[in-house]
């Protein structure tokens, strides 16, 4: 956090701030440069939620566009980033519900689960559990697990846990209440954890019954 | 506490959003009850697998082509005159 320019207001503007600032004066290699900063984490969040490469690749190309396109609007009350990711993340679903029609496709449908006990003969995992298997097995394992959650599980736990958007920011991308970003986020954690316990438990050898 | 209680606040007590006072409560919890200590660390763990995982990285050269694209599509919008949304 520098001061750099103390002149222009009475808080030094973040760096992101001033690229912003000049992209909606015009200046187009500020914007690409925030594309540059961001188009990582689009893609993922795209990918993440459209669970198809091609479509992400076509968010990727649309959230920029409309966040170019609407700039003007875009009041810095929030960090851009979140701003982006609530565009991305509408266009990821439009995409979505596009190809899979036939599931209504909305982050704020109540998700009924009545699981919500407490998970019973729960086993412990292995120390290491990354270590059991090899790279391409891991990711193949971590990406068919969490494709198996609804997408308004999965959309909050990759903004909140992969992307590290803070709780209030998860809620302002995603248009919902915090207490509904923090009831799915226990959830999409909890799902997950017990999907992944299949293959992360210790390998059955004497240390069973508990 | 009862494990039911734990549960709700695993949560805040993961991201460090709990009062003392309930944080003390949760770990009261977690040193006798095993099923609990175990659903925490093991939840702890997922977390962390895939906050570490990278899925889905960008490869150098789509990035490339989709950044030229995206750059010539705001040219192009700016030339045909202010979009009103
Ligand atoms: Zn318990």
């Amino acid at each position: 956090m520098s001061a750099i320019q103390p002149n222009i207001s009475e808080q030094p503007l973040s760096e992101e701030l001033q690229l912003v600032r000049a992209a909606k004066q015009g200046d187009d290699k500020a914007f690409e440069e925030l594309v540059r900063r961001y188009d990582r984490n689009v893609f993922r969040i795209a990918q993440h939620i459209t669970q198809n490469r091609e479509d992400a690749e076509d968010v990727v190309q649309d959230a920029f566009l409309k966040a170019y396109g609407n700039l003007a609007q875009f009041q810095e009350q929030s960090k851009f980033y979140t701003w982006l990711v609530r565009i991305a993340v509408n266009e990821a679903l439009m995409k979505l519900r596009r190809r899979k029609p036939e599931r209504t496709v909305s982050l704020d449908e109540e998700i009924k689960t009545e699981d919500d006990s407490v998970p019973r003969e729960v086993a412990d995992w292995s120390p290491n559990p990354e270590q059991m298997y090899n790279q391409a097995e891991l990711r193949d394992i971590l990406t068919r697990t969490i494709q198996g959650l609804p997408p308004g599980f999965r959309t909050v736990f990759v903004l909140r846990d992969v992307e590290g958007l803070s709780t209030e920011e998860t809620a302002q991308a995603l248009e919902l209440s915090i207490p509904a970003v923090k009831s799915r986020l226990l959830r999409a954690r909890l799902q997950l954890r017990e999907r992944l316990s299949r293959y992360f438990q210790k390998r059955a050898s004497g240390d069973g019954n508990l | 506490m009862k494990c039911t209680e734990f549960l709700k606040e695993l949560t805040n007590y993961l991201d460090g959003a709990l009062d003392d006072r309930t944080k003390s409560d949760l770990e009261d919890h977690l040193a006798w009850c095993h099923n609990c200590y175990v659903v925490c660390d093991t939840t702890r763990k997922t977390i962390e697998i895939y906050r570490d995982s990278e899925l889905y990285p960008l490869p150098e050269d789509l990035r490339g082509r989709l950044r030229s694209a995206i750059m010539t599509k705001c040219t192009q919008s700016k030339k045909s005159g202010p979009q009103n949304a």
